[in-house]
């Protein structure tokens, strides 16, 4: 035993306790109660947040006293409890503030979810340590796919959107790993950019940096004569663009498809970049078009408000756009230094809805200014770099995607949540890990970590 | 990665926090709110310090619908002595209110009464989300002074408009002198700053209230009426139509002033107030008329000392002018009837018998003056002298009131065309007739001026600070007349109460000097005037006094004004006297009786002289009090008794009644020849 608790990681720790700690005097001021400002009373949030940050503590001990093998042979089986009860609660769950996904015991709810991010991570670690490391089939890639996909398929029926969205991040891991080809990643990526392009600008001013993109790559690319690069790339590009204008959107849905495949038989035919080019450019040209017509067809009122809210597009102070201009106030006036702790006008009027939960951000940036919000993005940035740094130490593959899992999903959490209080993201209700109100979170993300502890706390004993 | 997120995010945070300054700016006013404090509007005080008007304290029960739990709504009701189905209403009413939110504070109740307050404030507490909000309305403390006082009432749209002062909401003074000092009364308003959450609760004071502002209160009034007098000639005055104005002739002070049929100002007040409001509007006799300040009258016979003043100053007569009656003025195709009385050898008998002839005369020798180029001019002169008397304008008083009209050439040229009249063609102006119209407060403030030998101070009501010397009414004035020129008009004014035609006004020992008058009335009765003033050497009071349909001027309205005077310089009615003061509070002229030819009640016969004798004609019934469906038969204007009785005397159309021919109906024409005026 001696051997053992010389090797916790007391950093990681204390940069854990630092961070409740911190998180708990967040919630103490945002749901401050002059009539009670005991800190154990049990009405409040801060009450109940104490009660829960010991829960946490204990099982986090509970967790270093099991022996480092169970993780590894009851992975799966923890897997399938919690997809068991993400089923569970898809059937008798209690909707709270329009999501079903909690689970009512009594006199407190119970939300599998955050536990899910435990069970996949581990399940991961598991399965992926399995492999041979050399080459992947593609059963088994789908499989690896597949470990993340389920529950992000299941948390997303139970209409949580922000918390299926932090498995996505597990995809990093993924690619790490090597299940997840980096092409595919990249792809990704650009469609995103192209995503959020095509919807802030016209898609005629879209389409014509597509090709004038695509034109400068033609130059680069190929060995054909400049003018004839130009003879065929320009000309139809152009003409695709001007007919564009005259045509409606049903139409040019139903044309470009079949141009598509004609240039692509070309292609295939010629050998030539030119016409790889126009593939590609025509290929933009239907999803973007396809984007924007699913955007102001197919998307309903509220979502389309969401997107346009973040984007800019729509300006609605009073709607969808309330919580994060409340929560922009709120930071935004805190100043340098803050209006000092307990002092917050905003938090104290409950401008910003949700402030114990999710925009908890909102009381630090405010009471504490810039110094303090930098202060704890700082403590976060350090508790990530030494969750990476205490990951690529393991030896063990295991303990490896494990550790890599947590940082990936720590991080998502932190870049969106922070993010979206300072109107830099979208605004899915996601918590800040150790900060944020929540019985559930704070409990998933303690065993999350302290399991980490103790993965890492053997990293000498075992090889798995 | 991870440190690349993170310096986007700290640079973003800069940006907000550090670099933009907008966000603390929108924090503010998202968090602070200012609130208003009303202040108490200024109490006004009678002649004898008396506190006539007061602020009441009344409570509103107020609810902050969300924070109301399990409510038991049969103990509430009976808490608030109110039924279910009042209780439903107001939640009903609440409900559909402008601005409705179940975050802030409604109006449940308002103005919840002393009693049930009191019981209220002990079992408030097992009602959570309502309290009781302190408000204050106006509350008189007596029941007369309503047309002086005025009442106030939420300011209206274009008044916001116009003036920078006013809010939505605000309470401002509507007529009398609520109106007329309304800017000393209100007050200046104060501001709180406080600090609220997302649903406009009120969390705490901003910076513990260093920028608050408090609410300055309005200023106090002091009044110059005698509130004992206006009680008195309220009550005399009951059942009649009219006015009485009294004035204090040295000082200008209004000391009384009566538009009959009176109304209770707390009926305009509190929790009746809209109650209140439609009976007094429905009511046919129209008690919310100010009738001393907005009625016009021809002054009648009232006005021949005024005219004799006219005529000695610029005519050249002298006191003892001789002019022989005839029994009517003739001029050209004109007659101005008069009655018999004995030849007027000068201006002091013409007075006293009121001579048609010898006042006609004195106007043609006004406006036809050789001093004058032509009959214009002459007017013109004479429309100068009566602003000076007050007449023709009103800006002087300190009270919101209509100007009265004195015609000018211009009137008659447009009538007879230009340089087509003559003094012949205006010639019932001289004896108050014709277009002369003027108000009971104009009467009485040019009595005022004659007894005061043409010094004068303007009417007013609130009482002036002495020490002001931009007060109007600290300064004096004179009329441009010699005084010289007073004595025998006041002599002659003294004779009419000792042996002319107002002797009906004679109380002994105190001197009253007097004018009768009958203003012509086309629509029916004539109406019945008296002027006077007493003592006659440095005189303490000026009345005028005017009934409607009232008859001959010392029938109604002379012995009045002797009443007044009385009860004023004598603060009693002597025993000998009280049959008088009897009869005129008995008298009634709103119902008049129904008269047959045959045996009739005794006692209608033997009331009065003037009755008896025409009491063959009755003009067409006076408008009666109607009763009002909506309302019940509760007394609304003062007007007596059985005022609002449900079945008034009517007179029954079987009887035909023909006018005997020796009496004249209605002049067709406004300035045909007035058939007697005494």
């Amino acid at each position: 035993m001696s051997s053992q608790s010389t090797n916790i990681d007391w950093i990681l720790v204390f940069t854990y306790l630092l961070l409740v700690t911190i998180g708990w005097l967040a919630i103490y001021t945002a749901d401050f109660n002059e009539q009670h400002p005991e800190i154990y009373y049990l009405g409040s949030n801060y009450g109940k947040q104490l009660l829960w940050i010991g829960v946490a503590l204990l099982v986090g001990l509970c967790i270093q006293i099991l022996d480092t093998r169970f993780y590894t042979a009851f992975a799966y089986f923890i897997y399938g409890m919690a997809l068991l009860s993400l089923l569970v609660v898809l059937l008798v769950g209690t909707n709270i503030s329009g999501s079903k996904s909690w689970i009512k015991f009594g006199f407190f709810n119970v939300q599998p979810a955050e536990f899910a991010k435990f069970a996949t991570c581990l399940a991961l670690a598991k399965y992926i340590s399995g492999l041979s490391s050399a080459y992947y089939s593609i059963k088994e890639r789908l499989v690896g796919i597949a470990i993340v996909f389920i529950p992000i398929v299941l948390i997303r029926l139970e209409l949580e959107t922000g918390t299926a969205l932090v498995f996505t991040s597990l995809a990093f891991v993924l690619y790490r790993e090597g299940i997840l080809p980096g092409g595919i990643l990249l792809l990704g990526v650009l469609a995103i950019t192209l995503f959020v392009v095509s919807l802030l600008i016209p898609y005629q001013y879209a389409m014509i940096g597509v090709s004038a993109l695509l034109f400068v790559v033609l130059l680069m690319k190929g060995k054909a004569p400049l003018w004839q690069k130009a003879f065929v790339f320009l000309p139809i590009s152009i003409l695709t663009l001007v007919a564009a204008a005259y045509l409606d959107e049903i139409t040019l849905l139903v044309i470009l498809p079949i141009l598509l495949v004609i240039f692509l038989l070309i292609t295939i035919y010629s050998q030539r970049v030119s016409y790889l080019m126009l593939v590609l450019f025509f290929s933009c040209f239907i999803y973007v078009k396809g984007v924007d017509y699913i955007y102001n067809h197919i998307l309903q009122k509220h979502q389309q408000n969401r997107i346009g809210v973040l984007l800019g597009t729509i300006e609605d102070k009073q709607g969808a756009g309330y919580n994060v201009n409340q929560s922009k106030i709120a930071i935004g006036s805190g100043g340098v230094y803050g209006k000092g702790y307990l002092e917050g006008t905003q938090n104290k009027g409950n401008f910003v809805p949700e402030l114990s939960t999710d925009f908890i951000f909102c009381t630090i940036g405010e009471e504490f200014g810039f110094l303090g919000s930098a202060a704890l993005i700082s403590v976060f940035v350090f508790l990530l770099l030494r969750i990476i740094a205490v990951a690529e130490r393991q030896k063990s593959r295991f303990s490896r995607i494990y550790a890599y899992g947590v940082a990936c999903i720590l991080f998502f959490h932190f870049t969106i949540n922070i993010g979206m209080t300072i109107g830099l993201m979208p605004v899915i209700g996601i918590p800040l890990p150790f900060i944020s109100y929540g019985g559930s979170g704070l409990l998933g993300f303690s065993i999350l970590f302290f399991t980490l502890i103790k993965l890492d706390s053997e990293r000498y004993m075992y090889l798995r | 990665m991870v440190i690349l997120t993170a310096a986007l995010l700290l640079a973003r945070l800069y940006s907000m926090q550090v670099m933009d300054a907008t966000y603390t700016t929108m924090a503010k006013d998202n968090v602070v709110r200012e609130v208003t404090i009303y202040p108490s509007r200024g109490l006004i005080y009678d002649r004898k310090g008396r506190l006539i008007v007061n602020n009441l304290a009344v409570y509103d029960l107020m609810v902050i619908p969300r924070q109301v739990q399990d409510l038991d709504t049969v103990k509430f009701c009976g808490l608030l002595n109110i039924t279910r189905e009042e209780f439903d209403k107001n939640v009903q009413r609440m409900k559909t209110a402008a601005g409705y939110s179940t975050f802030r504070p409604q109006v449940f109740l308002k103005q919840v009464p002393a009693e049930v307050y009191d019981r209220m404030q002990e079992y408030l507490y097992q009602f959570s989300g309502f309290y009781t909000q302190i408000r204050t309305v106006r509350q008189y403390g007596s029941n007369n002074g309503a047309h002086v006082l005025g009442y106030i009432g939420e300011v209206n749209q274009k008044q916001i408009d116009t003036s920078n002062f006013y809010r939505m909401g605000d309470y401002v003074g509507i007529s009398g002198v609520e109106k007329s000092y309304e800017e000393q009364l209100r007050g200046e308003r104060g501001t709180r700053y406080v600090i609220v959450d997302v649903h406009n609760r009120e969390v705490g004071s901003y910076k513990d209230g260093e920028e608050d502002i408090e609410a300055i209160a309005g200023q106090n009034l002091h009044l110059t009426i005698d509130m004992d007098l206006q009680a008195y000639a309220e009550e005399i005055m009951q059942n009649k139509r009219g006015s009485i104005v009294a004035i204090e002739p040295q000082t200008g002070e209004i000391l009384a002033l009566v538009s009959a049929p009176a109304y209770n100002p707390n009926l305009l007040t509190g929790r009746m107030r809209a109650t209140g409001m439609r009976m007094l509007l429905a009511d046919t006799l129209k008690p919310m008329f100010n009738r001393a300040l907005m009625a016009y009258y021809p002054p009648g016979s009232t006005f021949k000392p005024i005219m004799a003043l006219l005529a000695l100053q610029e005519t050249g007569i002298q006191a003892n002018y001789y002019f022989g009656c005839s029994g009517a003025y003739r001029l050209g195709r004109r007659t101005v009837g008069c009655h018999y009385h004995a030849p007027c050898f000068n201006v002091q008998a013409a007075i006293q018998h009121s001579c048609n002839a010898y006042f006609c005369h004195l106007f043609k020798l006004f406006v036809e003056n050789y001093k004058f180029n032509n009959v214009s001019e002459g007017l013109t002169k004479w429309n100068e002298y009566l602003h000076e008397f007050g007449l023709g304008s009103s800006e002087y008083l300190d009270l919101p009131a209509l100007s009265g009209y004195v015609p000018l050439p211009e009137r008659y040229d447009r009538m007879y065309g230009k340089n087509r009249w003559k003094a012949v063609s205006i010639i019932s102006l001289g004896i108050g007739q014709g277009e002369l119209g003027v108000t009971p407060l104009q009467l009485a403030h040019s009595t005022a001026v004659i007894a005061n030998k043409g010094k004068y101070i303007y009417p007013h009501v609130v009482k002036s600070n002495a020490k002001d010397p931009n007060n109007p009414y600290n300064k004096q004035h004179s009329v441009s007349i010699n005084p010289k020129h007073f004595p025998p008009i006041i002599d002659g004014m003294e004779q009419v109460v000792l042996y002319g035609t107002g002797r009906n006004a004679y109380v002994s020992g105190l001197n009253i000097c007097g004018k009768t008058g009958t203003a012509e009335n086309p629509h029916g009765e004539d109406h019945s005037l008296f002027i006077a003033f007493a003592p006659k050497n440095n005189p303490k009071i000026a009345v005028a006094v005017m009934v409607e349909n009232g008859g001959h001027g010392s029938k109604y309205a002379a012995p009045i004004a002797s009443l007044i005077i009385e009860k004023y310089l004598n603060d009693s009615i002597a025993p000998y006297r009280k049959y008088v003061e009897d009869k005129m509070l008995k008298a009634d002229l709103l119902r008049p009786k129904a008269r047959y030819i045959g045996p009739v009640a005794e006692e209608e016969i033997e009331d009065d002289f003037i009755s008896t004798i025409f009491s063959t004609y009755t003009p067409a019934p006076l408008s009666v009090p109607e009763p009002l469906s909506t309302i019940s038969n509760d007394q609304v204007s003062v007007v007596g008794d059985n005022a609002g009785n449900p079945n008034p005397t009517q007179i029954k159309t079987e009887v035909k009644i023909n006018p005997p021919p020796a009496i004249k109906m209605q002049p067709i024409q406004t300035t045909t020849t007035p058939s007697e005026n005494k």
